[in-house]
């Protein structure tokens, strides 16, 4: 113990001042926040005490009021228990992907079905639900939903992106490379500006789309460019050999891509494609700036909407923050420990 | 061997149904594009930008007024982007190289602190940090009646006053005079971003430098530089091979995501673009606009990193 502290603290008189300053710096920085936080913060959603506590003590009772609309945005109060619904079976649904002996061709299927039953959910007008249209969706299942939806739909234009990036075909090749590089030099804004004011003139006369569905189109466009570029890495690593050996037992290009190259790349990038899945869903918050309300626009709209708890955002938003942190924390946790599993089975 | 078994041939016929396709789609979208245009009234074509824009602009680095037309109203705005993007740059690379040397201090409060700074920044979508920095900055700080100074620094309301070669800021009023003053919008957004880009650059820094093979420090120690010394005249140079083309990318995201200003109110190009299709609807032009300069930036960057790469390639005996 004692070694432990002289090694990682005080090994030098430059560490020990370094350590002294530091800690101080810290535990008056802790102490603060503390006191802000927790000892002089507010818990129950009561105005007047949230107002005397005012400059010394968070209001946590923001929350407490308004974490219904926060994570359910305009969504009907009393129909709320089906986003909850919807979004527990899309979350076990993203768990139970994530664990390697389920990766089969009946997960596809499994997909597809939930995905089915949380629009249903979601849209009712069924099975004497009531109809809730998408643009009263909102808050948290409207996250997580854009996210997975996103990456799921790119999944499959990424790849063939990626087999066109390095395939033997030149216009082939280069129309993915324009693709992808045209798309990658741009911001996510200005796709989705995009979406919402140019996809309706892409649409034939009389005939519209639904916000939520052009949106959704653009953050798939957007994410397939770069899981494709994580793919193509993925499909460098494959030595020349297995191409070789496939091409001499006589398959066709695709049969080599489907049962050869394909299967050995992807499970070498499942990391990147984590990766890229954290960022989708955190640029999910930027459908907010075209008028979808997502976790952070539900929050816009449920503490600006009452004049009581208006002075208290900052809270909502540090309520929303650790939201959105647990959630990329713990995903960018499971690629670190899937990058471990991936790097143990290759012999050196 | 009948002729679409050959492969050459099978290669042409796929080469020449995907540009079949790629001409029809687009085809489609324009024609639609087109007929819903004439439908609607709207009308096309770049001739407004020599239109004056009738919209003020709350911050330029030349000045603008309503009465010039569009195309200024466009070049003010790449003038803000870069503005933010320059100085955003240079601060979050000091920031991040500062974060990820850090996380091989020998003292473990200096490391924790590094990795509990990236943890926290990466892991918070950058769109809501900005909407806490801007809060922060418009709500919970003093206003400029009521500020004190730091070192000359007033950060209050109304932006954050910096002493400028000897023009140091005073109260005046209801407000504060001298220096060079950075609107709450402009710091806020900088803030965000360099404080957001930082924590992809500290991790960049850190894979770079533990990719020098351990031999160098041992080697380094061993001839008696101190570890200071080391990490600067050793490690650092050796990482920056491994470190420079991931850093590219995150000099160009930070450029990206200055886009996000729309949400702060800061007027660079994609807010300005926002206003135009606002005012004007010509949403094609708009987006064609800020697509090309996106795109040219990104080129332009490649470019020189590429020529930069090849300068600091290993020289192979």
């Amino acid at each position: 113990m004692l070694t432990w502290v002289r090694a990682n603290l005080f090994n030098n008189i430059f560490n020990s001042a370094l350590t002294l300053l530091l800690g101080t710096l810290l535990l008056y920085a802790f102490t603060h926040a503390w006191g802000w936080g927790i000892s002089y913060a507010v818990w129950s959603a009561d105005v007047e005490q949230c107002n005397a506590a005012r400059g010394t003590g968070a209001c946590w009772g923001v929350v407490a009021e308004k974490y219904r609309p926060i994570i359910f945005g305009r969504y009907p109060f009393a129909e709320q228990w089906r986003p909850f619904a919807a979004t527990l079976l899309l979350m076990a649904l993203l768990l139970v992907s994530c664990v390697r002996v389920f990766w089969q061709r009946w997960l596809v299927a499994l997909w597809l079905g939930v995905l089915a039953v949380f629009f249903v959910l979601m849209h009712g007008g069924v099975f004497g639900l009531t109809q809730v249209d998408t643009d009263q969706w909102g808050g948290l299942p409207l996250t997580i939903a854009l996210a997975s939806l996103s990456v799921v739909g790119a999944f499959p234009l990424a790849v063939f992106l990626a087999l066109g990036r390095v395939s033997a075909l030149p216009v082939i090749r280069t129309l993915s490379t324009v693709y992808v590089e045209l798309i990658r030099g741009v911001p996510l804004i200005s796709v989705l500006f995009m979406a919402s004011f140019l996809f309706p003139l892409f649409m034939p006369e009389g005939m519209s789309i639904d916000v939520l569905l052009r949106v959704l189109v653009a953050m798939i466009l957007f994410a397939a460019a770069y899981l494709a570029e994580v793919m193509r890495g993925g499909l460098q690593a494959i030595p020349r050999g297995q191409y070789e050996a496939a091409a001499s037992l006589g398959l066709t290009y695709w049969q080599t891509q489907r049962k050869i190259i394909l299967p050995q790349a992807l499970a070498t990038v499942v990391p990147g494609i984590m990766n890229n899945f954290i960022s989708t869903f955190k640029d999910t918050s930027l459908v907010t700036i075209v008028s979808l309300y997502e976790l952070t626009g539900s929050l816009d709209i449920a503490v600006n909407s009452d004049p009581n708890w208006m002075p208290y955002k900052l809270e909502g938003y540090l309520f929303i923050a650790a939201i959105y942190f647990v959630f990329c924390f713990s995903l960018s946790r499971y690629s670190q420990w899937v990058e471990r599993q991936v790097n143990r089975g290759k012999v050196h | 061997m009948t002729f679409w078994r050959n492969q050459k041939i099978r290669g042409w016929l796929y080469q020449f149904a995907a540009l079949l396709l790629v001409a029809l789609c687009v085809a489609v979208l324009a024609d639609n594009t087109l007929e819903n245009m004439r439908t609607r009234g709207i009308q096309s074509g770049f001739g407004f930008l020599s239109q004056p824009a009738g919209f003020d602009i709350s911050e330029s680095l030349f000045g603008f007024e309503s009465t010039q037309p569009y195309w200024q109203a466009f070049l003010t705005g790449l003038g803000n982007t870069l503005k933010v993007a320059l100085i955003g740059i240079i601060l979050t690379t000091i920031l991040g190289v500062l974060l990820g040397v850090g996380r091989f201090s020998q003292n473990i409060l200096i490391r924790g602190l590094c990795l509990t700074y990236v943890e926290i920044f990466r892991n918070i979508p950058l769109l809501l940090q900005l909407l806490m920095w801007y809060l922060v900055c418009v709500e919970w700080l003093p206003t400029a009646r009521e500020a004190e100074p730091f070192l000359g620094i007033y950060l209050t309301k109304a932006g954050l006053a910096l002493p400028w070669f000897g023009d140091v800021p005073v109260k005046a009023g209801f407000g504060i005079k001298g220096g060079v003053t950075l609107s709450p919008e402009f710091f806020a957004l900088l803030l965000g971003l360099t404080i957001y880009t930082a924590s992809y650059i500290a991790e960049i820094v850190r894979s770079g430098i533990a990719s020098v093979p351990r031999g160098q420090l041992e080697a380094a120690l061993s001839l008696g530089l101190s570890r200071a010394q080391t990490m600067r005249l050793i490690q650092l140079p050796q990482a920056l091979r491994v470190i420079i083309p991931p850093l590219t990318n995150q000099y160009l995201n930070l450029t990206k995501n200055s886009s996000l200003a729309v949400a702060v109110g800061y007027p660079e190009l994609v807010s300005i673009a926002n206003t135009s299709i606002n005012q004007t609807g010509r949403a094609v032009e708009c987006i064609a606009v800020i697509m090309a300069v996106y795109l040219t930036l990104s080129l332009l960057t490649s470019v020189l990193m590429n020529a930069y790469n090849r300068r600091a390639a290993i020289k192979e005996r």
